[in-house]
């Protein structure tokens, strides 16, 4: 990994030939030898029943024909070059961002461009390949401009990124009736698209509440502390399903008669309610992860609680659990499949009323596959990047 | 969180005294909190009463009219709701504590075998732990289910290996039917386990004292064994006649039987959470220094033997706090059952709902016994933590 | 570099609690104290904020959802995605169906524009709920018209659109004829429903003991039926003969004769408003009133030409002002049958011969075909 410059001697490393190689990993001992050709046949029979399914048997005609459900759900394709426009100033800040803070990573730069051109390569016509590939020009004009070394641009990447999200929501959801973004109900959100908004909003709206519920817990004030234990662990007590449940079957009973909210909204609050409680828990641990010399430090420099609190603390806790939050998002994006047991229409949601339509009755396994591919995609392919940059940049080390 | 005392010497206008602002400050929220809850409840009750629904749980006592798939009490469409509710409760548990058990042992595997030497097992388990743990639980749940346990062989084709066939109707296997001797085995299984206890309490003293711990894993078991064997031969009339499945008609009557939907959920449970498992047990050996591995090693220890006495009784300390969030987990988790036909809790609870029309009431219930369940994890678990943590001299 | 997110977080989390609450405080614990109070605010206020146009339908009581849904603009209707026939999304994303249809209809009844409504989808547990808060107009998906239904639930059948029963599908290789065949048997059946209860209540009358698998959602039960996890599956008819034609063998599989219960299944809305009872209601009966006449949205323009027919002229709102006793205009079924089409209209579109998902019209023919369609005098 590392490559010495100086001229001292590197400790001697093993040689092996290609024999020797497999002789001490695969075949070390007579037990070794056995697990190796279990595990070899175990890896090729699943490997031969997979891929001759996946080439050969499976009709993958009902993911082409309704990847427009997939991704963006009923969202009216008239509007479609909204979520367009959302991906592709993503695209833009996510190499702004890029182009400003990372230096190397070649690898993960590799696999984001690469991303766009796999997805390109697929059964799409002409004209989405170009839309695509799009994302990568847009990106690519991104890294430039953060490339153009202005310390400052640091400064105005991270705020792009906040700005980012809710823009991007604006332009979905629309503001207003009629002119150029046209209000488009949550309920005509669907597909993987919801799934990233429910998510995604989700962890937006309980990072304040988590905090404040954090710093309620380790307050010494005794009413609060027992009403934000009280919530948190209410909350992590039952199962995201049950919260769902109720939010979608009460919380109508519980506003007033005139304000009626759609049941995707609901599932927003019950979503974000549910990752404000495991939030909370986060900040806790990264609160817990500072020495008591920063208080007693910050103190004795005269600083009052409060500014202690928002200048000293908060900042060092908060990002020590940077990392965190990323798994705790990856951890969200899956548990918002369960909204499809609420019939809303989330890729999986979208999946199960696709097998519904007369026209793709049994092919399933196609769907549910392919969902899970989506999934795996998206969830490995944050967490891969978040660890590698995490460890470049310094994030969450302190 | 420190809190800095100021001289009290000069007077402080209260607005500004800190011990006033905190009093005022908590019963600010109080207040607030208080009636933002009043307030929600208030027009609950608006909306219901509105209906003349009023809450009740009175409906717990009416007569349920559904069936219930599996049930491990006497349960029919003529008992009540609440009764159907149990059943409900009574499966969630059950699954989670097989499902628990299970993940456990399977995540243990995994994590050391990512560990191994074995270039091919290492990746493997590697491979099985990044897959899994990517994707939504539903999703392989519903896939498993509908592509793996629906897709075995019909009941009329079943695999058959002895007495044990495995179909799309479940895994049938022979199984032990009670007769009038049962009553009297059970004190005696119950007496075979406090032996057992008296064994390995006395075994524990010898192992403190000479140093030298005999094999628990082996004389406990062996021990209660012994006095279960003896008891069975002893007993005039065998306390259980083997009972072994058969095709009959429809279904494979005779034996026990594991539904699919069992199994799809506890198999589904099992390797989702073993992956997570995995990952915590391999971040707990990663946390004990090499040299304990050497040294191990160094005393002539087996693989096996450094990781059950050096490693693991370490690494412990480590891994029971995360692997207690994992137990809670997958005790939520049995909820996605609804999915794939499991009658669990949320399941019968969906059902009493739709039945009886009472929202607030069932779900309150359910949250509340989620909840409860959640609790008794948590406890019992803080109870091992706290155990494990003594071992620190 | 590193050092750059600490201002940057600073700013962020002390925006965050500015937003999370007002006003700043001496105490040492109050970021703690603010943001905790203010909990719940943030997620609920963005609620009411994003929910202010996607305000939803009447209150519960009062006799105004009219008022409510023209004011609105476009009407709400509890409805079904995955019933094939009666309501499911198609490739281009819109719903369709038999229920829609009638849904539609509404629509056009009260706008005089077929496509002023919207589906919300429901699952069968929450649809009476989602009722009896106002959150849809009505309900229409394929729900059984119940005593304790149109009484506890406080709901209102207002016409059955479709005469169903409920029946059993089995495979003919099994040698199932009569339910007592089934003694022993699975039985897969969908959660939530009045199908679940009639399967316990005439098993448990005739004494036939078998297993339910019960599934949450329709294609799950359907699935593992076919691939054998079930010896029969049961729901209503209609739904086992048009789901029987996308089955891999059809002709494997058979419809036993037994019918366990009776299905009527109609548009219901909430109890204590009768005009919007009444539209609904007569909403139905007008594409009854045009199969009756042989009115269709194709001949519609001249049969109101031609027609002599006092009732046929009250239908067509060119004479009397039956519209304005509905609270509607004078052409609303005209404009019923002209944008939705007659009962039959509907019915072939839907499940029609010429479907995937045929259903032979059976009771739901006109009462002069030995049907129990009847459409009430026009006067």
């Amino acid at each position: 990994m590392t490559t010495s410059t100086t001229e001292t001697l590197l400790p001697p490393t093993e040689k092996y030939t290609i024999l020797g190689w497999i002789k001490r990993n695969l075949f070390n001992s007579i037990g070794d030898s056995i697990l190796t050709i279990v595990a070899f046949l175990l890896t090729f029979v699943l490997l031969k029943s997979t891929l001759s399914w996946a080439f050969q048997e499976a009709e993958w005609t009902v993911i082409v024909d309704n990847l427009k459900l997939f991704m963006v759900g009923r969202y009216p394709a008239e509007e479609l070059w909204r979520v367009w426009a959302v991906l592709y100033l993503l695209a833009g800040v996510i190499g702004f961002l890029w182009g400003a803070w990372v230096k190397g990573n070649e690898r993960v730069g590799y696999v984001l461009i690469g991303m766009p051109i796999f997805l390109a390569l697929l059964p799409f016509t002409m004209e989405v390949r170009l839309l695509i590939l799009a994302v990568d020009l847009i990106g690519f004009l991104g890294v430039i401009l953060g490339r153009r070394d202005n310390e400052s641009f640091k400064k105005w990447s991270i705020i792009a990124l906040l700005l980012y999200f809710p823009i991007g929501i604006m332009i979905i959801g629309g503001i207003g009736e009629g002119g150029l973004l046209p209000r488009v109900k949550p309920d005509l959100w669907g597909g993987l698209m919801l799934t990233i908004l429910l998510a995604v909003i989700g962890i937006i709206f309980s990072f304040p509440i988590g905090v404040g519920l954090a710093l309620g817990r380790q307050s010494d004030l005794p009413i609060i502390t027992w009403f934000s234990v009280g919530f948190i662990e209410l909350v992590r007590g039952v199962p995201l399903i049950t919260i769902l449940f109720m939010m979608d079957l009460m919380l109508p009973l519980f506003l007033p008669a005139t304000i009626r909210i759609d049941s995707v909204m609901r599932a927003f609050v019950a979503i974000t309610l549910f990752s404000a409680a495991y939030m909370a828990e986060n900040v806790r641990g990264g609160l817990q992860s500072i020495p008591k010399g920063q208080y007693e430090a910050a103190h004795a420099l005269g600083l009052s609680s409060f500014a202690a609190m928002a200048f000293i603390i908060l900042p060092q806790a908060l990002k020590a659990v940077i990392p965190i939050l990323v798994s705790q998002f990856i951890g969200l994006l899956k548990d918002t499949t369960l909204v499809m047991i609420l019939s809303l229409f989330d890729v999986l949601g979208i999946g199960k009323s696709v097998l519904g339509n007369p026209d793709y009755v049994g092919t399933s396994k196609e769907v549910y596959v392919f969902i899970a591919a989506l999934f795996w995609v998206l969830s490995y392919g944050l967490s891969y990047a978040s660890q590698r940059l995490e460890t470049s940049l310094g994030v969450g080390e302190r | 969180m420190a809190n800095i005392e100021y001289s009290t010497e000069e007077a402080i206008p209260f607005w500004r005294d800190e011990r006033i602002l905190r009093i005022l400050g908590q019963a600010v929220f109080l207040v607030v909190t208080v009636s933002f809850f009043a307030y929600l409840y208030n027009n609950m009750m608006t909306a219901l009463e509105a209906q003349g629904m009023l809450p009740s749980f009175k409906f717990l006592t009416h007569t349920a009219g559904f069936d219930i798939g599996e049930s491990f009490i006497e349960y029919d469409r003529s008992d009540t709701y609440g009764r159907a509710l149990l059943v409900g409760l009574i499966n969630t548990i059950y699954v989670s504590i097989v499902g628990i058990f299970f993940a456990t042992i399977l995540g243990v595997v995994l994590g050391v075998s990512r560990l191994s030497n074995n270039f091919l097992v290492a990746k493997l388990s590697s491979i099985y732990l990044e897959i899994l743990r990517n994707i939504p639980l539903l999703v392989l749940l519903i896939f498993w289910y509908s592509g793996v346990f629906i897709a075995l062989p019909r009941v009329k084709e079943a695999i058959n290996w002895g007495s044990v066939y495995l179909s799309n109707r479940g895994l049938a296997i022979p199984w032990g039917i009670p007769t009038e001797t049962w009553g009297i085995y059970t004190i005696i299984l119950l007496f075979a386990l406090i032996f057992a206890l008296v064994v390995s309490w006395r075994l524990n003293i010898i192992g403190e004292r000479t140093g030298r711990p005999p094999l628990r894993i082996l004389w406990v078991p062996l021990s209660f064994f012994t006095v279960a064997i003896i008891g069975w031969i002893l007993l005039p009339q065998a306390p259980l006649v083997l009972d072994k499945p058969e095709l009959t008609g429809l279904n494979f009557s005779g034996g026990y039987v594991f539904t699919p939907e069992f199994m799809a959920l506890f198999s589904g449970l099992v390797i989702y959470t073993a992956a997570f498992i995995g990952e915590i047990v391999r971040a707990g050996i990663m946390s004990v220094s090499k040299g304990q591995h050497e040294a191990a090693k160094a005393l002539g220890f087996t693989t096996l033997q450094t990781l059950r006495l050096v490693v693991f009784p370490q690494a412990m300390r480590v891994i029971v706090p995360p692997l207690t969030s994992q137990y809670l987990n997958l005790t939520k988790n049995t909820s996605l059952a609804v999915a794939i036909g499991y009658p669990d809790l949320f399941a019968v609870g969906g059902t009493t709902l739709n039945q009886s029309g009472r929202a607030v009431e069932v779900i309150t219930l359910m949250m509340g016994l989620y909840l409860l369940s959640s609790l008794i994890t948590s406890v019992f678990m803080n109870f091992y933590n706290n155990k494990i943590k003594l071992v620190e001299r | 570099m590193s050092r750059k997110f600490f201002p940057v977080f600073a700013l962020l989390i002390v925006l965050s609690m500015v937003l999370a609450a007002c006003g700043g405080s001496a105490a040492p614990e109050a970021p703690a104290e603010e943001s905790a109070a203010a909990e719940e605010a943030p997620a609920e206020e963005a609620v009411a904020e994003e929910a202010g146009e996607t305000e939803g339908a009447a209150p519960a009581e009062g006799g105004s959802t009219l008022a409510t849904v023209q004011e609105r603009g476009y009407v709400i209707c509890g409805g079904n995605a995955s019933v094939p026939g009666f309501g499911f999304i198609d490739t281009e994303g819109n719903y369709s169906g038999f229920d829609i249809d009638f849904c539609k209809a509404v629509a056009a009844a009260v706008f005089g524009d077929a496509e002023k409504y919207e589906i919300r989808p429901l699952s069968s547990q929450e649809r009476f709920t989602a009722l009896q808060s106002g959150e849809i107009d009505t309900l229409i998906r394929n729900t059984t018209w119940t005593l304790s239904r149109d009484t506890d639930l406080g709901s209102n059948f207002t016409a059955t659109t479709f005469y169903d029963g409920q029946g059993f599908i089995v495979r003919i290789a099994d040698g199932i004829s009569a339910l007592e065949d089934l003694d022993g048997g699975t039985v897969c059946v969908q959660t939530g429903t009045t199908t679940e209860a009639n399967l316990a209540d005439v098993m448990a009358a005739r004494g036939i003991s078998y297993e339910p698998v019960v599934y949450e959602d329709v294609e799950t039960g359907w699935t593992t039926y076919e691939e054998g996890r079930c010896d029969a599956y049961t729901t209503d008819k209609s739904g086992l003969v048009s789901r029987r034609t996308l089955l891999e063998n059809p002709d494997d599989h058979m419809i036993m004769d037994e019918t366990i219960s009776k299905e009527p299944l109609g548009p219901v809305v909430r109890h204590g408003d009768d005009q919007w009872f009444d539209i609904v209601q007569w909403t139905v009966y007008a594409t009854f009133f045009a199969e009756e006449h042989g009115i269709t949205s194709a001949n519609i323009d001249d049969m109101m030409a031609e027609t002599q027919s006092p009732s046929e002229k009250k239908f067509f709102g060119t004479e009397g002002e039956l519209g304005s006793f509905l609270g509607l205009d004078a052409n609303w079924s005209y404009n019923v049958v002209s944008q939705v089409g007659s009962y039959s209209e509907i019915y072939d579109r839907n499940l029609g011969p010429d479907t995937k998902t045929f259903i032979p019209r059976g009771l739901n023919s006109l009462y002069t075909d030995g049907g129990l369609l009847y459409a009430p005098a026009w006067r």
